[in-house]
């Protein structure tokens, strides 16, 4: 997808808003679930503020205008900060079991590493959930782990990436604590470690902390910002499952997709019914 | 999930009469310990406090205590000065909200009843670890900080069924009390006031099953956070005829609603099992995050765990003993699941929420594979929510929020 396209007016569009707790994903698609747009911004302290920018950028990438959405939907922790678009709101486990049955359409497991949280959500054949887990309340195996040892480590979240595939070894960390986990990354430090076999081993924890939540059944599906910005980390986890992982084109955008599609049918489904009370008269 | 719609709260009417029961209650036990007319004993919630009363105790339940500091959101603040006395974060926090409680001379009695200066001082502390050894700890504390005795049970755990073996222990520790507790009363044990009192237990204990089964009727006319309420005189009065009279009130109100066709929650479109303890400073709002899903949450263990159909006025002691183990957390997770599943078809459970309580562990029912062994077999879908029924540290309000709207956006997706 191109990031600039011509002005046009693509018809009715549908607009999904997942304002995560580290980044806000706004996402707009037509009709058929085609994305057409969207944007990714830090959600930072003003989460409607953050939302009009994304949206404004996303409708732009569309070629649409705001009087073109014909339905939004909300998601993630800032969901009820976006009242200037919409009023409506699901789950982010909902709107990623949403998005990635839609990506995939077969009976799949979910994984998600969020800014502050994770998941795994499982979903039948028909895309119907059999259940989900969020990590306890501790941020180890989340984006906000990784951010805290970038902070550590003094690299950028953008270098992790290549430094993990770079290196020849791996430093175990042995906790699941955040707190704990740096002092062990301190420690490698101080004994002279490959910052690259550092970072791997935080990879590696992260897995960890993300697989030992629940079994992993059925094709793997993973989503987030951690995936999307990391694509050694899910090289690793092929590895670790024994089993190729699937992704999207944009992991990232996952929830905001699935919003934008819950948007969608339940226009579609208030429509049948304006249609079926219109043939009855009413 | 689109936000919920704002509910009414259908007050039950009963609730003026419970709290004039639960304030008479409370100003006599002040006055027994202000006046010294009478001794007090410091009991826990499924103790011999049918010994206790026979004695002429007045009996006081640390753990309701403690369950008002947390339902006053009170106890996070008083939770650190228990830490701070090496009563780790980590155990009980009823223990250490009403340690820390003490420990700053405070307390919720002083606010709710005027006059009430403290907690009533004991004569002696009575235990039973049938629930957990933590209450044993907790009452050695205020034995060595107050200068009373703590006697007790050692109740046994994991039992699968309660033997005639069990039976004999357990009657034989609460008759080794007896001695102790005359010299410290002054009374003769009265084996015809005990056979009352178990009585007026077993008849308290009939009387709140009828009251939570009419949940069983759809929709339900009580929810879970109603019980956990009106759950008050079945907790501090079991074994006195003004549980019994509070109890006919208020099952009738509730049968009312059920012919009326009541709901206490409206639109009632699921029906949910709590499994676990409450988060006592998060009642008010977890009953309304559920009323504005329409989801009633209606059933529990917990309430139901002040239900003994063992007491029996032919065999005081050992059937005491009997009921006292019988209870849901001294049993085995075999016997566990299944009671859960005969819980699940009774109320006509859609989905059931483990409570997984940080601190505590013996009334979290989610650390050995439980919940997936239940839903494996009955195909009812589970959610474990992680928390505390009194340190609100170790609560994530949105944490919670996110996992009960998806849950309920999941059993709507089954419907």
């Amino acid at each position: 997808m191109s990031d600039k396209t011509s002005r046009r007016t693509p018809g009715p569009v549908y607009v999904g808003l997942d304002m995560g707790s580290s980044r806000s994903k706004v996402v707009v698609i037509d009709e058929a679930g085609k994305l057409l747009g969207h944007a990714v911004k830090k959600s930072g302290t003003d989460f409607s503020r953050t939302a009009k920018a994304c949206l404004d950028s996303a409708l732009e990438m569309a070629g649409a205008e705001f009087d073109d959405i014909a339905g939004a939907m909300s998601t993630g922790y800032g969901r009820s900060n976006v009242g200037f678009v919409t009023e409506e709101s699901k789950t982010e486990i909902g709107c990623l079991a949403k998005g990635g049955y839609h990506h995939f359409p077969e009976a799949i497991t979910i994984i998600d590493i969020g800014g502050q949280d994770n998941k795994i959500i499982k979903l039948d054949a028909a895309g119907h959930r059999l259940n989900f887990k969020m990590n306890r309340k501790c941020a180890a195996g989340t984006g906000a782990f990784l951010e805290e040892m970038s902070a550590r480590l003094d690299v950028s979240l953008e270098e992790m990436n290549h430094l993990a595939r770079d290196a020849r070894e791996m430093i175990k960390l042995g906790s699941y604590c955040t707190v704990f986990s740096a002092t062990e990354v301190l420690e490698s430090i101080r004994n002279g470690k490959n910052v690259n076999d550092i970072v791997k081993g935080i990879f590696y924890s992260m897995i960890r902390r993300v697989l030992e939540m629940d079994s992993l059944t059925e094709r793997v599906v993973m989503t987030g910002g951690v995936v999307a910005h990391n694509a050694y980390l899910v090289e690793m986890v092929d590895e670790m499952i024994g089993r190729p992982v699937l992704l999207a084109e944009y992991p990232q955008l996952m929830g905001a997709v699935g919003a934008a599609l819950y948007a969608r049918d339940e226009n579609q489904s208030a429509g049948a019914t304006t249609a079926q009370a219109s043939s009855k008269g009413e | 999930m689109a936000a919920g719609k704002s509910t009414t709260r259908k007050k039950i009417q009963a609730t003026d009469l419970m709290n004039q029961v639960m304030s008479d209650y409370f100003y006599h036990l002040n006055e027994a310990a202000t006046s010294g007319k009478q001794k007090v004993a410091w009991c826990t919630s499924v103790g011999p406090a049918e010994l206790l009363r026979a004695l002429g105790f007045a009996v006081h339940f640390p753990e309701n205590h403690a369950a008002m500091l947390g339902a006053t959101r009170m106890s996070t603040e008083l939770i650190p000065e228990a830490n701070s006395a090496g009563y780790s974060p980590d155990i009980c926090s009823y223990l250490t909200a009403d340690i820390g409680a003490w420990m700053k001379n405070i307390t919720p009695l002083s606010k709710a009843y005027p006059g009430i200066e403290s907690v009533p001082k004991p004569d002696v502390l009575v235990y039973n670890t049938n629930q957990c050894r933590d209450v044993q700890d907790w009452f050695s504390w205020y034995s060595k900080e107050l200068g009373v005795p703590a006697i007790g049970i050692s109740s046994p755990k994991n039992v699968v069924e309660v033997t005639e073996g069990h039976i004999d222990d357990v009657a034989r520790q609460i008759e080794a009390l007896i001695p102790t507790l005359e010299a410290i009363s002054g009374n003769k044990l009265d084996m015809q006031r005990l056979r009352e009192t178990v009585t007026l237990s077993r008849e308290c204990s009939e009387l709140w099953k009828k009251v939570l089964e009419t949940a069983t009727a759809t929709p339900a006319p009580l929810t879970f956070f109603d019980g956990t309420i009106h759950m008050g005189p079945a907790v501090c009065l079991r074994g006195t005829q003004e549980a019994i009279d509070y109890y006919r009130v208020l099952l009738a109100e509730l049968q009312g609603r059920v012919e009326a066709g009541v709901a206490a929650v409206d639109d009632e479109s699921l029906r949910i099992y709590w499994e676990g303890m409450p988060v006592w400073g998060r009642l008010r709002q977890n009953s309304d995050l559920f009323a504005g899903l329409r989801t009633s949450v209606l059933a529990s263990t917990y309430c139901s765990s002040w239900i003994f159909p063992s007491f029996d006025a032919d065999n005081p002691i050992r059937s005491m003993a009997k009921a006292y183990l019988e209870l849901f957390i001294v049993r085995s997770d075999a016997y566990k699941e299944r009671y859960i599943k005969g819980m699940l078809e009774k109320y006509r459970i859609d989905g059931i929420i483990y409570h997984d309580a940080k601190t505590c562990p013996y009334n979290s029912n989610s650390r050995y594979g439980l919940p997936q062994r239940v839903e494996a077999d009955t195909g009812i879908p589970c959610l474990v929510l992680s928390g505390d029924l009194n340190d609100l540290r170790c609560v994530s309000d949105e944490q919670t929020k996110t996992n009960i709207e998806a849950f309920v956006e999941q059993l709507q997706e089954r419907q």
